[in-house]
């Protein structure tokens, strides 16, 4: 097997793992999926009458970032349960291998959250075009890059998971422009292309530096 | 193969471990001991290359996928069964059958017939034993051991010493312990840290 | 020896040179036009900006060097640069407040794409601290907090076109904000802001830097006694 091969089994298996861990523990997903419905349902008493679709599409990033924070700030918990990190540190697999799978498992619950609210906002509050889903797309894929590593960092702090808001909420910003922008801007395409610039430069980046988070 | 010259690790202003050497030929058995606090976690950590030394020198011949490793935490997923942790481990460290290789070791330390229940069923004797097996899984050749006789019952300790018993002589191996006494025999090299 | 010695000369000379920049700015440079006398203060806005970005680098490339060089060394001089660029960005910010509200009449404005920036950037660097006291000291702490500088690093250049782009549709910009044109004496006298304030910026660095030196030997010191 050569090394990209070996490289692609781990990040397989490790993702695997996490996504048959949270099958079977089942905390996560749903209280992903009823945060994200509660707070659109908060939104609807918060947003006074005539405000504008363009109003609403704003907190429905809002809502999605935080959910996005509930389910990293529990990305790790069960390599911190078991000290299973020291495990996979240990293992000859490459290190950043470790910061993919939790990646894309960490993507996977946020794709089923958004799964659920974008059809709950379109009824709700406006309609969703496609413009706006790839903008969605495109920055979760960024804030599960960047957050399981700042998730990681969290996990060595005294603090713990208080905080992962402090450290992910300034590079979410960015994330938060394009995403809007995407969903009601008459110029969607440059948003996404913005979205996908940071995803290449944070991806890049947390891929390089991940190693370095958990070995001492 | 394994050198240390004049260890120190520190945590800011707290000092674990202050001037240790030692040095340890390919196949030795070096046991370690001293009373609670003394580093001897520190030292096994730096052994295994889990964290650095903040001053000194320490040479491990060998590469990382070479060596097996038993902390004060079993290094497990707590949700996975037996097998299915087995299996990841033994993916990650490239275990050629893992399966048969798995199945082997669950049977030697009496797991075979919990194979398939997760560990946070396990009692702690039982998960320090399927700690061990990750450990041995890749059979390496430095087993860096931290106090493993720990939560260990008297049939977990039997199973433990005979592996032991096999494995000194075959193996290097760094063991630290509260009873010396029992792998005294098997040792050549002892470090006392204070 | 002699890094020793430069530092008393260094900060004289940064005062000296501060003091001449005050006088150039607030008295000798000719007024502006449009602007009058609230346009002094960006002789020290931009200079000041520019060094908190300077200082930010600065940071970043030290954490850099620790990572692949390593070295407790470097942990220290890119915490220290980090944190000169959080003060030089908390004064971005306040001069930046201060010129709002002498243009503008507004003590904050979020079509000023600079002001908003360095509200990002201060943020983040604010969560740099939390981050660093949170972590118990030791290789762990200096790697993360090298690793979360890089990525403050990165933040600038994305979080400058984000800005940009939001300020599109999201704030519209209701003030144009270019930056006063300058005739040769002002520029003079901007230059002169500018080289103080770098100057300023590098002499706090180093005494900082030494005195977190002196406390790292004297806690050795103390336990090699002990």
């Amino acid at each position: 097997m050569n090394a990209l091969a070996l490289y692609t089994a781990d990040v397989v298996a490790l993702a695997r793992k996490d996504l048959k861990l949270e099958l079977r523990a089942r905390d996560t997903l749903p209280a992903m999926l009823l945060f994200v419905l509660s707070t659109l349902a908060v939104f609807h008493f918060a947003l006074p009458a005539g405000t504008g679709d363009d109003a609403a599409f704003g907190l429905l990033w809002i809502a999605i970032v935080f959910t996005a924070l509930l389910g990293l700030a529990r990305a790790w918990a069960p390599e911190r349960e078991g000290g299973a990190l020291d495990g996979l540190v240990l293992a000859p697999c490459d290190r950043s291998a470790i910061w993919l799978g939790k990646t894309l498992a960490t993507l996977a619950f946020l794709a089923a959250a958004e799964l659920v609210a974008l059809p709950a906002f379109a009824l709700l509050f406006a309609p969703v075009d496609l413009v706006a889903v790839a903008g969605v797309a495109l920055a979760s894929i960024g804030i599960c890059a960047v957050g399981s590593l700042l998730a990681a960092m969290a996990a060595a702090s005294r603090g713990r998971e208080v905080i992962l808001p402090l450290l992910f909420l300034p590079l979410a910003i960015p994330l938060v422009v394009g995403g809007v922008g995407a969903g009601i801007s008459p110029e969607g395409a440059t948003y996404l292309s913005f979205l996908g610039l940071y995803d290449l430069v944070f991806a890049i980046l947390a891929w390089a530096t991940f190693e370095y988070v958990v070995t001492e | 193969m394994i050198t240390g010259e004049d260890l120190e690790k520190r945590y800011g202003r707290k000092r674990a471990l202050q001037g240790v050497s030692f040095d340890l030929p390919r196949r030795g058995f070096l046991l370690v001991t001293g009373p609670n606090g003394s580093g001897k976690t520190t030292l096994l950590r730096l052994v295994a290359g889990l964290s650095a030394p903040t001053r000194g020198t320490l040479t491990v011949d060998g590469e990382r996928v070479d060596l097996g490793y038993v902390g004060h935490e079993p290094l497990l997923y707590r949700e996975l069964t037996a097998l299915e942790n087995l299996d990841l481990f033994g993916r990650l460290y490239r275990v050629p059958e893992r399966r048969e290789r798995s199945g082997m070791l669950l049977e030697r330390f009496g797991l075979w017939d919990v194979r398939a229940d997760r560990v946070s069923t396990f009692s702690r004797g039982m998960t320090q034993r399927l700690a061990l097996c990750r450990a041995l899984l890749h059979d390496p050749s430095l087993l860096v051991l931290d106090e493993p006789f720990t939560a260990l019952d008297d049939d977990g300790a039997a199973l433990l010493d005979g592996e032991l018993a096999s494995l000194a002589g075959e193996r290097t191996i760094v063991l630290s312990t509260h009873d010396p006494a029992r792998v005294a025999p098997l040792a050549t090299h002892t470090l006392a840290l204070t | 020896m002699s890094s020793r010695n430069s530092l008393p000369i260094l900060a004289f000379s940064a005062a000296g040179l501060l003091g001449v920049a005050v006088v150039l700015a607030l008295l000798v440079a000719p007024e502006d036009a449009d602007q009058g006398v609230s346009q002094r203060i960006f002789y020290f806005h931009v200079p000041i900006a520019l060094t908190a970005y300077a200082c930010f680098g600065l940071g970043a490339w030290k954490a850099l060097r620790l990572l692949w060089v390593g070295g407790e060394r470097r942990d220290l001089e890119s915490y220290t640069w980090i944190h000169q660029g959080t003060i030089f960005g908390a004064l971005t910010l306040i001069t930046g407040s201060i010129w709002a509200k002498a243009s503008w009449g507004v003590w904050w404005s979020w079509g000023s794409n600079q002001l908003v920036l360095f509200l990002v950037l201060f943020l983040f660097y604010c969560a740099y601290f939390m981050l660093r006291f949170s972590i118990e000291e030791g290789s762990r702490r200096e790697r993360i907090c090298a690793v979360y500088a890089l990525f403050g690093v990165a933040l600038i250049p994305v979080s400058f076109f984000a800005i940009r782009l939001a300020s599109d549709f999201i704030h519209p910009t209701v003030f144009t904000r270019d930056g006063p044109q300058m005739t040769g004496s002002m520029f003079g006298a901007f230059l002169v802001c500018w080289a103080a304030i770098t100057l300023l910026a590098y002499v706090m660095y180093r005494t900082e830097l030494v005195g977190k030196r002196t406390d790292a030997n004297l806690r050795e010191l103390r336990e090699a006694l002990s």
